[in-house]
């Protein structure tokens, strides 16, 4: 027997929008919810490729295609939970409750981005591919020392799973026996490399076996199975059973970054092909259709909703025109340190000459 | 530094396991965590009993994984512990670099000191002792390097306590290197108890005023010997233990070179892009009219610490630094 067999490939309803099988996740007033956080997230990431195009935001790495493991992964974490995203995961993190403002002002060259609202604990996005499962495993690992029922999910690619920090991650977590989901996004392509060349394994699910933890591999275009998969992994953790590894099998639409051409290492109408057989939303308006629970009127107010929020945030991002440069200096460490201090004081003693 | 009553007589590596034992005392937040850490005592035997006195939730041994070891400790810092890391030798932490250099020390930037990192990783450097290959860098120049991070060296038992309290009571990350040549070279005066140094402040050796001398670690004791040397030929050096590498004192710095117009930088570290480059910067900065002569730097080569059978050959040795002190005088 391969051993990927033992990971196939879990959906509680599939692209048509017909459920599976039962499960008590699988409900119209979930599909709503989904659907709303999932329609505004598709919104917010063509806003921002939008803004990336008129010069108003930087560099931008879209992941439209890929909202369902995101939103689905997300809303199975509570208040005190750790997220630990990556560039690509803002879907995660606004449905989590980061700042739709300071999400945007990170991508806008503006530090104060990073900083998530108070009382949330969101990380500000791994840039280092793979190094933030480090992190998402030591801080689970102070919440089981602190004998808290708090835990740790970390987003990351398939492209991390070749890099040590993957490893070292997932072993640590499983020495310590340490509450932490590890939420693999796997949408085929590590900007351009595709799975064959990053991995000899049929799946990154069966990884999981190295490290005696439980693993599954979810149709990451199905929001309720991803949502029931995390839900399942956040209990595991919460109740001191230790970590999971979860593999969403997604695909982007479409490129890397805003800087990238993908159309130079795929064919860019299998994307068309996906939207129109496997979309991620379309598959929950098709639920909700199949369920007579549809109402385009609802529709029409969720859309609305969502484009009201964003431009509110835009709106608040435009008012910082870039970051006050004393942030530059006053975090780089928590005492006075002279080197930074005097920096600082010649920094602003020349600003000032100037003007 | 607080008054202490008792001293105790013991070596630098009795001293670090002093500190370690004091604060895992002092404060429940504190954790060693490290590779044979545990029941072990740790390679050098800096952790010994330990883990006896405090279990295995506060001395941990951990997978032989650096990058795993300092990544997993950062979210150990994030989240309301004071991780001490042992990493086995300086040689041994280039895995885990990529976690010093792109999040230890950028965390509270980043997120405006909503999260701190305050990790101490504590690392046996430097040649002298005929370790194997790859166990004997000196490679502090990379660390000294890297904006949110304090670098220290101490190069006595009485230093290496109170520094590396100080370190752990840091609020950011602290690299804490420790010369292994000087591990048990001679036992010192170490103050019983908690008692601290501050970090940043370099240590008067010997009080001279023909040359200054500037040297941290195992070069310590080579610039003491070099100065008693010198004195016997008329010349009295000022040997300053800069303790501190990142940030460097730059008052003691200054108010030594001006007072003697000439300045011998000593490290073992290859040459090039060395602290002894950035000692030359604040004494041209601070105190380029006081000079009398160029500064000279007694380092190692730019080239791999060499095995064993070479490394006399490589180390700034009295000799050498006997030699640079008259050439700074009759120049």
């Amino acid at each position: 027997m391969d051993i990927s067999d033992q990971f196939p490939l879990v959906q509680l309803v599939d692209g048509e929008g017909k459920q599976c099988e039962e499960n008590s996740h699988v409900t119209v007033e979930n599909a709503k919810r989904f659907y709303e956080h999932m329609t505004f997230s598709r919104l917010f990431d063509q806003k921002a490729v939008n803004l990336q195009r008129q010069g108003r935001i930087g560099t931008y790495a879209p992941f439209e295609g890929q909202e369902a493991s995101q939103i689905g992964s997300a809303l199975a974490l509570e208040d005190g939970d750790w997220m630990f995203p990556t560039y690509r995961d803002h879907a995660a993190t606004a449905a989590f409750g980061h700042s739709l403002e300071n999400i945007f002002l990170y991508w806008k060259g503006c530090i104060e981005g990073c900083v998530p609202p108070p009382g949330k604990h969101i990380f500000p996005p791994s840039v280092p591919i793979a190094s933030q499962i480090l992190h998402a495993t030591g801080t689970a690992w102070a919440e089981k020392k602190k004998g808290s029922d708090r835990v740790s999910l970390v987003y990351f690619g398939d492209g991390a799973t070749s890099e040590g920090d993957f490893h070292e991650g997932l072993n640590f977590a499983s020495v310590f026996q340490i509450p932490v989901v590890f939420l693999n996004q796997n949408n085929g392509y590590a900007i351009s490399v595709p799975l064959e060349r990053q991995m000899n394994t049929k799946t990154i699910a069966q990884k999981s076996l190295a490290y005696d933890m439980p693993g599954v591999r979810v149709d990451g275009n199905d929001v309720f199975a991803v949502y029931n998969e995390t839900m399942k992994a956040v209990e595991r953790a919460r109740s001191g059973n230790g970590p999971t590894l979860i593999e969403a099998v997604t695909w982007r639409y479409g490129a890397h970054t805003t800087t990238d051409e993908p159309s130079k290492y795929r064919d860019q109408s299998e994307s068309e092909r996906r939207r129109e057989r496997d979309d991620p939303i379309t598959r929950i308006e098709r639920f909700l259709k199949a369920n007579d629970a549809f109402d385009p009127e609802w529709e029409i107010k969720v859309k609305t909703n969502a484009e009201k929020r964003l431009n509110e945030a835009v709106s608040e991002m435009e008012k910082t025109h870039k970051s006050d440069a004393a942030l530059m200096f006053d975090h780089v460490f928590g005492t006075e340190v002279w080197p930074v201090q005097e920096q600082k004081q010649r920094f602003f003693h020349e600003g000032s000459e100037k003007a | 530094m607080s008054i202490a009553v008792n001293m105790k007589k013991m070596t630098m590596v009795q001293a670090i396991t002093e500190a370690l034992k004091v604060m895992l005392e002092e404060d429940e937040s504190t954790l060693v965590i490290g590779e044979d850490v545990g029941r072990n005592g740790g390679v050098f035997r800096a952790t010994n009993g330990l883990f006896e006195l405090f279990g295995d939730e506060r001395v941990i041994d951990t997978p032989l994984a650096e990058s795993g070891l300092i990544g997993t400790s950062i979210g150990l810092a994030m989240n309301g512990f004071k991780p001490v890391v042992e990493i086995q030798f300086l040689g041994f932490i280039y895995p885990g670099f990529n976690q010093l250099i792109t999040h230890a020390t950028r965390i509270r930037t980043r997120t405006q000191s909503r999260y701190t990192v305050p990790l101490t990783i504590r690392v046996p450097y430097g040649a002298g002792v005929r370790a194997p290959e790859i166990h004997s860098d000196s490679t502090e120049a990379l660390f000294t390097h890297i904006p949110g991070l304090k670098v220290v060296v101490p190069s006595t038992p009485h230093d290496a306590k109170g520094l590396l309290i100080s370190s752990i009571k840091d609020p950011d990350p602290v690299l804490f290197l420790e010369p292994m040549k000087m591990y048990r070279s001679g036992k010192g005066d170490v103050p019983t108890g908690s008692y601290t140094i501050p970090l940043g402040k370099a240590f008067r050796r010997r009080k001279g005023e023909d040359v200054s001398i500037f040297a941290w670690g195992a070069m310590v004791r080579v610039a003491e010997k070099a100065a008693e040397t010198a004195a016997k030929n008329g010349i009295e050096c000022d040997v300053i233990d800069l303790r501190t590498l990142y940030p460097l004192d730059k008052e003691m710095i200054a108010e030594s070179v001006q007072k003697t117009g000439r300045a011998v930088i000593i490290h073992e570290a290859p040459s090039s892009g060395g602290v002894g480059s950035e000692v030359i910067t604040i004494i041209n900065d601070t105190s380029f009219l006081y000079m009398k002569a160029p500064i000279k730097k007694v380092t190692g080569y730019d080239t791999p610490v060499p095995l064993f059978t070479l490394e006399d050959d490589y180390l700034p040795d009295e000799k050498k630094v006997v030699r640079a002190i008259e050439e700074t005088v009759r120049f």
